[in-house]
């Protein structure tokens, strides 16, 4: 019974942490699953269900205000992380591969906006595009996005780039002699699951800031989120909840491809 | 001193993310600052003068008629509440997050990639979304105060929603994920078989876990916090959706500067101070970190 008294003390095994486990998954879901659930009530009621039905979903794809606000989301989101992704891209090639003097500063620069509290950058972003004189639309929204989604594409690039021998590129660069033959060549390939996940996680950030784009975004150029904020001023409706719904489920979908990729990258 | 040989081409493949970040975020917080020591325009904007007003109101009421400063807590409260509140999110993070990561890190391979994912999922989830599902539960009619009511422990609804309680358990659903995850990754670079000969002296697996495995989880805990407190204090959602009339936190007070009462340099001035509190906050910790030689972020 030697075997079982160990068991008895292992330190892996600790009594109550696999309810407390438990519990606080079921704390992050049991909000977003009562919420998905009432998005298919029949009723008007967001606290009686009265059967099942998608009159909500339709209600959601027949609004104009939502169709709008989620193609500028889109819009905004494709972009911004789509140019945040090659601006991080190369600047994890420089600071994992290259030698150069200020690299902490580099660095810290790169990862300064996740530094700043949203509702500083927010209002600081504003400040600078009314001192400035440029007009808020969907352009300041785009900005404001491609300057916090920068950090979050670059993380994943950089981790993989550096756990990436770089032997193989000096033995291409060998062969070839142009660096950016090189680069085409053999590392954006290997790279690019480190790319991929980094330009999803700078999309999903994209979709889901509220605050800088409430600030920044001029008359027309509402985003998903800011229009959700405005349905709120009506209190919750099955409508909300729809509509909320559908931003889970994209968010999820996101997340698990994310994470598909990057576990085959691991093998 | 040789400069080192590839300068020339770093510079030119970092230059477009740092031209963009520096302009588009550290000019515009340097124009903040400018911003909050300028006197307010009427309807939002600034007029170019220089005035301390903006200052000199976080800690003082200005009387209407004969202009006499006296000291006012009105703003010290709010900025203490965000403090307290964020602090308090934190600490029950931390209460709920080191059972859970060391739960998940302990499990074998395939469980623990299950269990990453759970925690994972939610925290990707838009945090408006998942603040609207905090104020569905806690409502009146909510789940939570129908229940309670149904098994009859409970007469009437109870106050769940619209107070201080509703803002700072939802600070907790907003950032656990922000806990639990950098814990994990500490426990997960820890060697178990160093621990054998640990709990082996110990008279028991508390006493091992508390002497022996708290000191390896203080990178976890160090980062975690950090990543809890930070937007934990500068939060607007939570207070502005959960929240009631008195549970008004510093992110709510700088959104109001520039839509409802519209004073751009109080709100910069506020701006400005909560942006050196979440520094010096950052620095303190890296500090700290530099000098145990253990990695923060």
């Amino acid at each position: 019974m030697a075997f079982l008294d160990r068991r008895n003390k292992d330190i892996r095994n600790l009594p109550g942490f696999g309810t407390t486990a438990g519990l606080a998954v079921l704390f992050l879901y049991a909000p977003i699953a009562f919420l998905a659930l009432y998005s298919f009530n029949a009723g008007w009621s967001i606290s009686q269900l009265e059967g099942f039905s998608l009159r909500w979903y339709k209600a959601v794809f027949a609004n104009e205000g939502i169709q709008n606000a989620a193609l500028n989301s889109l819009t905004v989101a494709i972009i911004a992380s789509s140019i945040a992704t090659v601006l991080a891209t190369a600047a994890a090639m420089a600071t994992v591969r290259l030698r150069f003097r200020g690299k902490e500063v580099a660095y810290g620069l790169i990862n300064f906006p996740l530094m700043v509290p949203e509702i500083v950058t927010a209002i600081a972003t504003l400040i600078f595009f009314a001192a400035i004189g440029f007009r808020l639309g969907l352009m300041t929204v785009i900005v404001a996005h491609i300057v916090f989604c920068i950090p979050f594409a670059y993380l994943p690039i950089r981790a993989r780039l550096a756990s990436m021998d770089a032997g193989l590129e000096q033995a291409a660069r060998d062969l070839f002699a142009r660096p950016f033959v090189a680069f085409r060549r053999i590392t954006l390939p290997i790279l690019m699951p480190g790319i991929v996940s980094g330009w999803l996680l700078a999309f999903i950030i994209s979709l889901d800031d509220f605050i800088i784009s409430a600030m920044v975004a001029g008359p027309g150029a509402t985003t998903l989120p800011v229009h959700i904020y405005s349905m709120l001023r009506l209190g919750i409706t099955p409508e909300v909840n729809a509509v909320s719904s559908l931003m889970i489920l994209a968010s999820t979908l996101l997340v698990l491809i994310s994470a598909v990729l990057s576990r085959k990258t691991k093998t | 001193m040789k400069a080192p040989p590839d300068t020339g081409l770093a510079a030119l493949l970092l230059s477009p993310a740092l031209l963009i970040i520096a302009v588009f975020m550290v000019v515009p917080i340097g124009i903040t600052t400018l911003y909050s020591f300028l006197e307010p325009a009427r309807f939002g904007g600034v007029i170019w003068e220089y005035s301390p007003e903006a200052y000199i109101r976080l800690l003082f009421e200005r009387d209407i008629f004969d202009d006499t400063l006296s000291f006012s807590t009105d703003y010290l409260r709010i900025f203490l509440r965000s403090l307290m509140q964020a602090g308090v999110a934190t600490l029950l993070c931390l209460i709920i997050g080191i059972p859970t990561a060391w739960f998940i890190a302990t499990r074998p391979d395939r469980q623990k990639t299950l269990w990453l994912m759970l925690v994972t999922v939610p925290y990707w989830v838009n945090l408006l979304v998942r603040t609207i599902a905090m104020l569905l539960i806690l409502r009146d009619e909510g789940p939570v105060n129908e229940t309670l009511q149904l098994i009859g422990l409970t007469a009437g609804p109870l106050p769940l929603s619209y107070n201080n309680f509703a803002v700072g358990l939802g600070l907790v659903y907003s950032f656990l994920p922000f806990m639990i995850l950098p814990l994990y990754a500490a426990i997960e670079r820890f060697d178990f078989s160093l621990l054998e000969a640990a709990y082996d002296l110990h008279a028991n697996r508390w006493k091992a876990f508390v002497g022996v495995v708290l000191p390896i989880l203080r990178p976890g805990v160090v980062a975690g916090s950090l990543l809890v407190f930070i937007p934990g204090i500068g939060a607007f959602l939570a207070p502005d959706i959960l929240g009631g009339g008195k549970t008004m936190m510093i992110g709510n007070l700088i959104g109001q500067q520039f839509q409802g009462s519209r004073n751009w340099p109080f709100g910069a001035a506020l701006s400005t101070v909560l942006l050196s509190l979440t520094l010096i906050a950052l620095f303190w910790s890296a500090r700290r970190a530099a000098k145990s030689g253990a990695q923060v972020l």
